[in-house]
């Protein structure tokens, strides 16, 4: 439990805009030891799906960089999967085939055709998909996309997963339902997670760790909460516990009071900066 | 109350069936009707050289003819192998050793004929087209630099006429395509070059355009997926683009079969186009309306291969509920 599994080392990134580079993070340090539920949380535009998509190994860091178990990050891969804000399913394929795409990828070799099968069906069955096994993404609500793509990650069995604000999208009772499932599953299979959300009560519930960033340009680490709460959580007892209550505020008065959002439209800019060059190229196609 | 609620709903049910009636039969039937009586009264007006313009009555009649001819085509042709077969077994009786020689008819080709001789070059000039046009497009949606290499040639040639290619598919045909036996004759092959040629470039900026637009999302899993490039463009790929790809095949097979009868009419390809240049040239009273029966046939053609191609994206398109039309 004690040793430090994934490391950022005073990471920075800059992206190009047309009036010079930007640079959206600075200096972010972190270490994550193995089995922990780190969350980070911040205004939006602060470049915490910056910090996810670099650990991702889908932006490369300018300055700095990302150890994960002695080697470093430099491209995406199965072993930090992602559980995207929009799930990100293939449209084309039934549940079932969306996970067994990573599944196939990732055990190539080293499960039989009956074994991806059963792990397939099992990672479903964990979150509570079972019944939809065989449908397409359009034919499920919001909360079972997210479900699925919950379970395509944890079916590729990674060493970290990543969230991407994985319930922003959803409205309240099923984002509880899922948080609870969530728990549950971090309770059985132990995994290093990092999850980015703005839900401050999420943050808490979840978490072992916050990590709160400052607001960009040149966003940071700005301070590190340890939630001690004991697990299993629940969160109807929660609500009136005074420790729970506690990191409610904490997290609170960091946000609202140390971190007061000060609208900057050029954060937001520069963070499209790089979807922008993607869709550039669409057009000029067209 | 409820049973009033009941009635009310059924007669909004009655309402939007008369609605959808009128809409999907009755009306294309009244436009249809419209233009057959405009054609009707107008035509004799038209005095031409052939006569006067003919109405839809004679080309009707000439419908009949065509089939009468291609009728006795077919006696003919009986009769031919009819009595080569009993002169061959005559030969045979005589001399079980004779050689003997199995013709083939050698009639004249029938306005049915044509249209088979049509649609098998229209389909495979667009096979071609096809083949190539979608790999390539698949190519230069991928990646921006060749896409940018190969960009300038799609926009120099896109707006060339069928008219201006078929001289220089001619010659070249004609110098290359030497053989003693020829499979095909020369003007199928150069027909078919020329619709190729023609119908290439929607499929292949469509499908480009389609490949380039595939979400960032979904690129994005596949990059965490670390897919290999195959895997990638089929699983990935591909499936975003059909509906992109298939507009610009339908486009491509309606190219094809304008700039078809065209190339017809020049390269003397026993189609379409030879006929309506062959009643043009022949000059016959029967000649205008059989013209305008082979321009009724060419559009219901087109019209009837554009919803074969739908049909078949309805039928590879993942996405069901898409509408098309």
């Amino acid at each position: 439990m004690s040793q430090i599994h994934l490391e950022l080392t005073k990471v920075g990134i800059e992206f190009p805009t047309p009036k010079g580079p930007f640079c959206a993070l600075q200096n972010v340090n972190l270490k994550i030891k193995k089995g922990e539920f780190v969350s980070l949380i911040g205004h939006s535009g602060c470049g915490k799906s910056t910090v996810l998509n670099i650990v991702a190994g889908l932006y490369q860091a300018t300055t700095g960089g990302v150890v994960l178990n002695g080697r470093e990050v430099n491209e995406p891969g199965p072993e930090r999967a992602v559980v995207f804000q929009n799930h990100s399913l293939l449209p084309w394929l039934t549940a079932y085939e969306n996970v067994e795409l990573g599944v196939k990828r990732v055990f190539k070799g080293r499960k039989t055709k009956a074994e991806m099968r059963e792990w397939i069906e099992h990672n479903l069955e964990l979150v509570h998909m079972t019944h939809a096994i065989h449908k397409r993404p359009d034919e499920l609500s919001g909360g079972m996309k997210q479900r699925v793509g919950i379970a395509r990650a944890l079916a590729m069995e990674p060493q970290v997963l990543l969230m991407d604000e994985p319930f922003g999208a959803l409205d309240a009772l099923t984002r509880a339902h899922l948080q609870d499932s969530l728990m549950e599953i971090q309770n059985e299979l132990g995994n290093t997670v990092i999850m980015i959300t703005h839900d401050v009560d999420e943050a808490v519930l979840l978490s072992d760790r916050i990590v709160m960033m400052t607001n960009g340009p040149s966003a940071t680490v700005g301070e590190i909460l340890d939630v001690t709460l004991e697990r299993p959580r629940n969160r109807l007892e929660l609500a009136d516990n005074a420790e729970y209550n506690h990191y409610r505020s904490a997290v609170l008065r960091f946000l609202y009071e140390k971190q007061k959002k000060v609208e900057s439209l050029d954060v937001k800019r520069a963070e499209k900066q790089l979807d922008k060059n993607v869709a550039d190229k669409a057009k000029s196609v067209a | 109350m409820s049973s009033k609620l009941v009635n009310l709903k059924l007669e909004q049910l009655k309402a939007i069936k008369w609605r959808d009636v009128v809409i999907g039969i009755f009306m294309p039937m009244v436009g249809v009707l419209a233009f057959i009586l405009l054609w009707h009264t107008a035509a004799p007006n038209i005095k031409t050289s052939l006569g006067d313009f003919p109405q839809p009555k004679q080309v009707i009649e000439q419908w009949g003819n065509l089939v009468d001819e291609y009728n006795t085509e077919q006696e003919r042709a009986a009769v031919f192998y009819e009595r080569q077969e009993k002169r061959n077994a005559e030969l045979l009786a005589q001399d079980p050793s004779a050689k003997i020689d199995e013709r083939e008819f050698n009639g004249r080709p029938t306005f049915f004929d044509k249209i088979e001789t049509s649609l098998f070059t229209v389909l495979s000039g667009f096979f071609v087209a096809s083949i190539i046009a979608i790999p390539v497009g698949i190519l230069i949606g991928l990646s921006q630099p060749l896409y940018s290499a190969i960009n300038p040639l799609i926009q120099l040639f896109k707006p060339v006429s069928p008219l201006a290619w078929l001289p220089l598919v001619t010659i070249v045909v004609s110098a290359v395509y030497v053989s003693d036996a020829p499979m095909f004759s020369k003007s199928y092959i150069i027909s078919l070059l020329t619709v190729s040629l023609c119908s290439l470039w929607p499929t292949m900026i469509n499908t480009a355009v389609g490949v380039a637009g595939v979400s960032k999302d979904l690129i994005n899993v596949s990059r965490v997926l670390r897919l290999g490039w195959f895997t990638h463009v089929m699983k990935i790929v591909l499936p975003s683009a059909i509906p992109m790809m298939f507009t610009g095949l339908r486009i491509s097979l309606g190219i094809a079969w304008m700039v078809l009868i065209a190339a017809e009419m020049l390269s003397q390809n026993p189609g379409l186009g030879k006929f309506v240049w062959d009643e043009f040239q022949n000059g016959s009273s029967d000649s205008l309306s059989r013209i305008c029966l082979a321009i009724l046939v060419i559009g219901l053609i087109g019209f009837l291969l554009d919803r074969i191609i739908l049909l078949f994206q309805t039928y590879v398109n993942w996405d069901k509920s898409a509408i098309v039309r």
